[in-house]
């Protein structure tokens, strides 16, 4: 949550422009063609090239992705080049050190710790990143009808974000797995509905000031609806501060899974996230058996620092979009 | 965390202060009231039949009993009826009763929720403490090797899930050099002192989470203040760049941090969870993680409501805080 989270104090979040001074610029005209999501043509494509040099820049950008491309081919492609059973425990091999057949050693079941590490690997990154969009698609959605429709409207669905914010994501999503035992489907549903909060209120910054530009006033003139600014004005020209907020997401729900599934309620056996291969292997932390810990403590926050540098390197993208307009 | 601190405006007429604390206290209420229907949703989606869930499975011999419980929380009427009659029996303070500890939740709370407030503040304090000089002194050398270094720390701090950083710690100084103990002091508030060795590893753990937190903020706020009129006009006026950085730029770097650990107590507690759990040690988070293992439901929802308004409770507090600390900050209802 920190690097995503909005500072606080940041002035100019809820004050809507004064309307006509920012959409005299040609690129925040939407074709009425293109649909949402799309980047305009012309020249706004050329804010977005910009945007990606300012991106290729940024050093730890370029880190980040390479790291988390690796992370990707090693959890998918890794299981074809190295053939391990994942599937049928084998107690009498179990606990082995680090050595010949087994680069990093086996767990308590006898699973292959690095085939182990793949196929973990790839439950932790597809929760997290279903759940993160799914929370940002609700975020989104909610931040921006509240910010359009504005008013009681408005109060009374930032109230609600801000007393399901009070309630800490963690508390919440373990009384509910609590409640229904979890498959992966369930986590993603939990992890999602407690964590679109913090989306949600930028969103909702950003579609105060969006509502109040001459072309949403031009389209309700013209007989557009509701549905339509949101959908159409307010989400696409958000976009900038929807990805960079999604990609937080991302990381902030891979730790949620990891933590839940290291408390015992997350990914249930046989199938086994990151957190929870540690979660077995802190069983063994006197024994000293490390390559039940580091290996998938690494790769926690490898992943989880390589997504912070991209989400970092996509906001000073987007912040150069910003200001050419 | 109700709430942005409204639009800072010019002075209008009465005092400004003083209208900001009602407004910004009723919305606390609001957000208190809403938190404990969040709850009462929460307590009437228990899969099965809730005075079970609630009495234990041993309820099922005895008719009356669930009767009994159905009449004295209304179940057997509408929910907005059952609402109010659990809000009624909240604000008497009677959270409930766990049937699997056989002890109502407000003396287990008692019992395990000042070792958590001892866990928090001296690891909060810790971490403010060294997390204040070490952004400072990043944002003096920005972009050297210096600052460079704590922005990975603190990004590695910050990735790390809390869990791994106390089994590493626990690896390390517990069971390699045996400097300090694995599990968390088991008695009461006196063992948290009397045992500090074995309160040092979570307290350590939860500083260096948190400390992520604070060192990248405190780094952007000297950035950001550094280059204000105020700090030239001081240098122009011949004051020393120490003088500058400690009467200046700190003074006004610091004024924010109230808010900042207000909004971040939902983390915090977050982190107390997993680290008490880490080391057995018997707070609140670790009643809160074995009452879900055991679907113990009485404290779980119990403990949810208490965390949840101490957190309103905490970032109003924190805003009051905040407006009252920097005279620059003028607030009128918008």
């Amino acid at each position: 949550m920190p690097p995503s989270s909005p500072e606080p104090f940041a002035p100019g979040m809820n004050t809507p422009l004064a309307p006509g001074l920012d959409s005299i610029v040609p690129d925040e005209f939407e074709p009425d063609d293109a649909a949402p999501g799309t980047l305009p043509s012309g020249k706004s494509r050329s804010m977005f090239v910009r945007g990606l040099e300012v991106f290729v820049e940024n050093k730890l950008a370029i880190v980040g992705v390479v790291i988390l491309v690796l992370m990707v081919l090693f959890c998918y492609l890794g299981p074809f080049l190295y053939h391990t059973d994942q599937i049928h425990t084998n107690l009498a091999i179990e606990n082995q050190a680090p050595g010949s057949g087994h680069p990093l050693g086996t767990d308590s079941n006898g699973y292959d710790v690095l085939g182990r590490l793949m196929v973990a690997g790839r439950v932790s990154l597809e929760v997290g990143l279903a759940a993160a969009v799914l929370a940002t698609v609700l975020g989104t959605l909610w931040g921006a009808i509240a910010g359009y429709l504005g008013g009681a409207v408005d109060a009374v669905m930032m109230r609600l974000v801000d007393a399901m914010l009070a309630i800490p994501t963690l508390f919440l999503a373990l009384v509910v797995v609590s409640m229904f035992p979890a498959t992966e489907l369930e986590l993603i549903i939990v992890i999602a509905l407690t964590s679109w909060l913090t989306t949600s209120r930028l969103i909702r910054g950003e579609a105060l000031s969006l509502r109040v530009r001459d072309y949403v006033q031009a389209m309700k003139v013209m007989g557009g609806g509701g549905t339509r600014a949101v959908l159409r004005h307010i989400a696409p020209n958000a976009i900038g501060t929807i990805i960079v907020s999604a990609t937080f997401q991302v990381a902030d729900a891979i730790l949620l899974v990891v933590a839940l599934s290291y408390l015992g309620l997350g990914v249930q056996p046989p199938k086994t996230d990151w957190g929870g291969m540690l979660s077995n292997g802190v069983q063994y932390t006197y024994d000293g058996y490390w390559w039940l810990i580091y290996p998938a403590g690494i790769a926690i926050v490898l992943v989880v620092i390589a997504i912070n540098f991209i989400g970092d390197a996509l906001r000073d993208s987007f912040e150069v979009r910003l200001q050419r307009r | 965390m109700p709430g942005s601190p409204g639009t800072p405006v010019g002075t209008p007429e009465g005092n400004p202060l003083i209208a900001f604390f009602v407004r910004r206290l009723l919305q606390a209420v609001i957000v208190i009231l809403i938190v404990t229907m969040i709850t009462f949703a929460l307590l009437r989606a228990i899969p099965g039949n809730v005075a079970i869930a609630i009495l234990g499975p041993t309820a099922y011999r005895n008719p009356a009993t669930i009767a009994q419980f159905d009449a004295q929380y209304g179940f057997n009427k509408p929910w907005f009826d059952q609402y109010f009659l659990w809000l009624g029996h909240l604000a008497q303070g009677n959270l409930g009763y766990s049937w699997k500890l056989n002890q109502s939740v407000a003396s287990l709370l008692g019992n395990h929720l000042p070792k958590t407030i001892i866990l928090v503040g001296i690891s909060t304090v810790i971490a403010l403490i060294v997390a204040i000089p070490i952004g400072v002194w990043q944002a003096v050398r920005r972009n050297k090797a210096a600052d460079y270094t704590f922005t990975a720390l603190s990004f590695l701090f910050y990735a790390a899930p809390t869990f791994f950083v106390g089994t590493v710690l626990i690896m390390i100084f517990a069971d390699q050099l045996h400097l300090f103990g694995a599990e968390g002091p088991q008695g009461g508030l006196v063992s948290d002192f009397t045992d500090w060795k074995d309160l040092t590893l979570p307290v350590v753990t939860l500083a260096l989470v948190t400390f992520a937190l604070f060192s990248r903020y405190m780094r952007s706020a000297v950035l950001d203040n550094i280059t204000e009129d105020y700090v030239r006009t001081a240098r122009a006026k011949g004051a020393s760049e120490r003088r500058v950085l400690i009467r200046h730029v700190l003074r006004n770097s610091l004024i924010p941090i109230a808010t900042l650990v207000g909004l971040n107590i939902p983390l915090i507690v977050s982190g107390a969870l997993i680290t008490e759990s880490v080391f057995n040690y018997p707070g609140m988070g670790y009643l809160f993680f074995q009452a879900a293992q055991q679907q113990d439901y009485p404290t779980l929802l119990g403990v949810l409501i208490v965390v949840a308004i101490a957190t309103v409770i905490g970032s109003l507090l924190a805003d009051i805080a905040y407006a009252v600390l920097d005279p620059r900050v003028r607030y009128v209802s918008s």
